[in-house]
């Protein structure tokens, strides 16, 4: 009964969106204040409806209803409760439903939080949003429905959720990531209301900033939270594999990254005003085409489901149409949109503008080396992939390009600026950034390569630029010290915040990437083995039994310097519903250095196959990923946002009155 | 030529020759790290290249995974059913590594034939083939049922 009330209600949603992809819009083209008001009860009603869907099958999976074939496909009874919710995502139709939930979340918010905007753009961004949303819900009900019954002959135990996803990394991963891919959707209705309604002004950008900074901040925890996740669940030890289902993460960050730069000279300066809504149109499109390369099984992935075709179909309708007709729409309206000012070489519109160039290129290659071996295939030529060297060859370059442009941009001033005093300004840093860098770099062990030092260096540039901007903007005023540094906006800390991520996000990269130690061993009990300071000795392995899986327990008796420092516990599970075998990797996690340990396979007498790591600075990487989500955060909550919104209401009121 | 003009120019030109030197860059970095695949029937009839970085795939034999007794390195078939290629491989078998099972192998082939890995990879989805082993399989007209078919329409 219940799973038939999800899809009912599915169904209702469905209804009300069609309604809102329509009326709204309608009303906004002929003026008509009584239809658009129709926008905002209308996305509740769709919101409330596809929650009542998403609940509806949380209650099947907590209550085992394993005659919903979803739900026997991606869950057992030997599951513990919190394992059986997130496994309501596990899976293919699962994990469409709480998209749809969060394109629904998302109007909602858009919905709620929107009173100060004019109706009828509220009304179209809505209208834009009910439209995907009716896209989802049709693809979701006709091709990917999680609520098909397995009647009547329905199994006694479902087949258990694949033991990889039976993790904290799964509950929190794909929500955090979803919510940025689907929040880019906020911002592509944004630009397509504007080009509707031909009022591409600074106005827009700003109406559209905050909401794009959040999802931004959210894809962003998102990737930060797969990355972090593979590292400890896939037992590699790797952080980023270049993998095809990654790289449709990266490809709407960088871009979406790009359009966060782009929306700021908009909205302050009021040009690259197509560029930006370019950029809007082009992150939720790399979004689209990130959910198609992962559920149409198209790609050779650790995230490929066995997977059908014509969903895959359905998505590449959904992807052509959304392209297609944007693109068309932006090409007529494109040419009457004006630069309200102009600006000279150097100045921060250039810099950015560099910055948008270097995010597009990168987004490119990633593109090309992502669909190229697609292409490939497509053309009957040969089965090929892309290895990391292609990726990393291009990215890492540009990167740092685009780090060093960031330094420079980050105090240039809008509009225009002396260049030679720029550069007088930027030599002292610059000194200060490579001297402290070889030296941090001479004083450690080990040996360190080019980009080694390229990516220390520039994460000291940053962190010395910032240091001298904020100092310099203190000591514009005489008033103390705190008071001024109170008095600096807080979507000024947010972007230090976030640029500070990238600096500490590079630290990690180059210094995980040159310093990594790692051994494949066989190792028998009682053998020792020196990684660094530490000397690893192995025990020999138990036997062990959990809910739902049965297991072996290495143990191994760490020392640093020769005393006594840790007990290390890797684990192989045997998942008994599956037969799946597991590795639990075994972590000593510090700011400074990870130590990594994975048991390999058993081999004779006792013996086992064991990897050990030694990882320097990798907590970097997500410590970095976190500052940038923390400082995207600050900077959509910027109060001015809201005053600005309220001011410009009340001067229409007054020129109404 | 005006000086507003003239600034555009610059920039254009600048990112012109940006995108160029890029695209340069990437079509060779994609020239330099293309690695094919290959069935063990393509490597019987020779026409897998010696020496050069590729991908091999196919089920692993049943009993041909042999063991070095004092290191890491282990010995094994992969097969479509009609030929089976050797593949030599030191360090640890992915979780999913099984007799049975589709992997796919990076490597180079040596002289003797045998696929010397660096890699090898096995899904982590008992039912999930890599769909170019798959495609080895179908090929080869040797595609297995799926068991459990019941929970994988």
């Amino acid at each position: 009964m219940i799973p038939e009330l999800g899809t009912y209600a599915l169904v209702l949603a469905l209804c009300l969106s069609v309604l809102l992809s329509t009326i709204p819009m309608v009303g906004a083209q002929r003026g008509n204040l009584l239809w658009i008001s129709f926008a905002r009860p209308l996305s509740i009603g769709v919101f409330f409806f596809t929650a009542i869907s998403f609940v509806a099958l949380t209650y099947a999976f907590l209550a085992n209803d394993f005659s919903v074939s979803y739900v026997a496909n991606n869950s057992n009874t030997a599951l513990p409760w919190y394992y059986r919710m997130s496994a309501v995502w596990g899976g293919h139709e699962g994990s469409l439903l709480l998209w749809v939930l969060t394109l629904a979340g998302w109007t909602l918010a858009v919905a709620l939080k929107s009173r100060d905007l004019p109706a009828d753009i509220l009304g179209r961004v809505l209208g834009v949003m009910g439209i995907i949303t009716t896209g989802f819900l049709l693809f979701v009900l006709f091709t990917s429905s999680p609520f098909e019954r397995l009647l009547p002959r329905s199994p006694a135990e479902g087949a258990d959720l694949n033991p990889l996803l039976q993790d904290f990394g799964l509950i929190v991963h794909p929500p955090m990531l979803y919510m940025g891919y689907v929040g880019f959707s906020v911002a592509f209705a944004f630009a397509i209301a504007a080009l509707l309604s031909g009022r591409l002004d600074a106005a827009w950008a700003r109406w559209s900033r905050p909401w794009t900074n959040v999802a931004w901040a959210f894809l962003t925890l998102g990737i930060t939270l797969g990355s972090w996740w593979a590292y400890y669940e896939l037992g590699w030890g790797g952080w980023w594999f270049w993998d095809p289902v990654e790289n449709a993460s990266l490809m709407p960050w960088l871009i979406g990254t790009a359009l966060v730069h782009s929306l700021a000279v908009t909205e302050k300066r009021g040009v690259f005003k197509s560029w930006t809504v370019l950029l809007a149109i082009f992150a939720f499109s790399l979004s689209l085409l990130g959910t198609f390369l992962v559920r149409s099984g198209v790609l050779t992935s650790v995230h490929a489901f066995a997977a059908d075709p014509e969903r895959g179909f359905f998505i590449l309708m959904l992807l052509l149409i959304t392209i297609g007709g944007s693109l068309f729409l932006y090409a007529l309206r494109a040419s009457e949109v004006k630069s309200e000012s102009s600006f000279s070489l150097v100045s921060r519109e250039t810099m950015l503008l560099v910055n948008n160039v270097l995010l597009t290129v990168i987004c490119f290659t990633v593109l090309l080396g992502t669909l190229y071996p697609l292409l490939v295939d497509a053309l009957g030529m040969g089965k090929i992939s892309v290895g990391p060297p292609y990726f990393n060859a291009l990215s890492v370059p540009v990167g740092a390009l685009l780090m060093l442009f960031l330094g420079v941009g980050a105090v240039t001033r809008w509009r225009r600026q002396d260049g030679t005093a720029l550069l007088k300004q930027l030599v002292v840093p610059f000194v200060i950034a490579i001297v402290l860098g070889v030296l941090s770099l001479m004083l450690r062990e080990g040996e360190s390569t080019l980009w080694t030092y390229v990516g220390v260096i520039l994460a000291f540039w940053l962190l010395v630029m910032a240091i001298s901007d904020i100092s310099d903007r203190v000591r514009r005023r005489s008033t103390p010290v705190l008071a001024n540094l109170k008095r600096l906006p807080r979507s000024y800390y947010g972007m230090q915040m976030a640029h500070l991520g990238v600096a500490v996000l590079a630290v990690g990269i180059a210094m995980v990437s040159a310093f990594n130690e790692q051994r494949d061993l066989r190792m028998a009990p009682g053998d020792t083995q020196q990684v660094g300071d530490y000397t690893f000795v192995f025990e020999g392995a138990r036997h062990f039994d959990g809910p739902n899986y049965s297991s072996d327990i290495a143990t191994l008796r760490v020392f640093y310097k020769g005393e006594p420092y840790d007990v290390m516990q890797p684990e192989k599970r045997l998942y008994t519903a599956r037969g799946t075998v597991m590795t639990e990797v075994a972590l000593d996690p510090g700011l400074f250095r990870d130590l990594y340990v994975a048991l390999g396979e058993p081999l004779e007498n006792g013996a086992w196959a064991i990897r050990l790591q030694f990882k320097p600075y990798v907590r970097w990487l997500w410590l970095g990923g976190l500052l940038m989500t923390f400082g995207g955060i600050l900077a959509a909550t910027d109060p001015r946002y809201r005053k600005q919104s309220r001011r410009e209401q009340s001067k229409l009121e007054t020129a109404n009155a | 030529m005006n000086p507003k003009r003239k600034k555009r120019l610059l920039i254009v030109l600048f990112i012109l020759s940006g995108a160029g030197v890029a695209v340069g860059l990437t079509l060779y970095a994609l020239s330099q790290n293309i690695n094919l695949f290959f069935s063990p029937t393509q490597i019987a009839q020779g026409e897998a290249p010696v020496g050069t970085r590729i991908r091999a795939g196919g089920m692993v034999v049943e009993g041909s995974v042999n063991r070095d007794n004092k290191s890491l390195r282990v010995e094994f078939e992969v097969t479509d059913f009609q030929n089976s290629v050797p593949i030599v491989y030191s360090g640890i078998l992915p979780d999913l590594f099984r007799e049975g099972q589709g992997i796919v192998a990076q490597g180079e082939l040596d002289a003797s034939g045998k696929l010397q890995a660096v890699e090898v990879l096995a899904k982590h989805d008992e039912n999930y083939m890599p769909p170019e082993v798959a495609e080895a399989l179908e090929k080869a007209g040797k595609m297995p049922k799926p068991s459990g078919q019941e929970f994988n329409k």
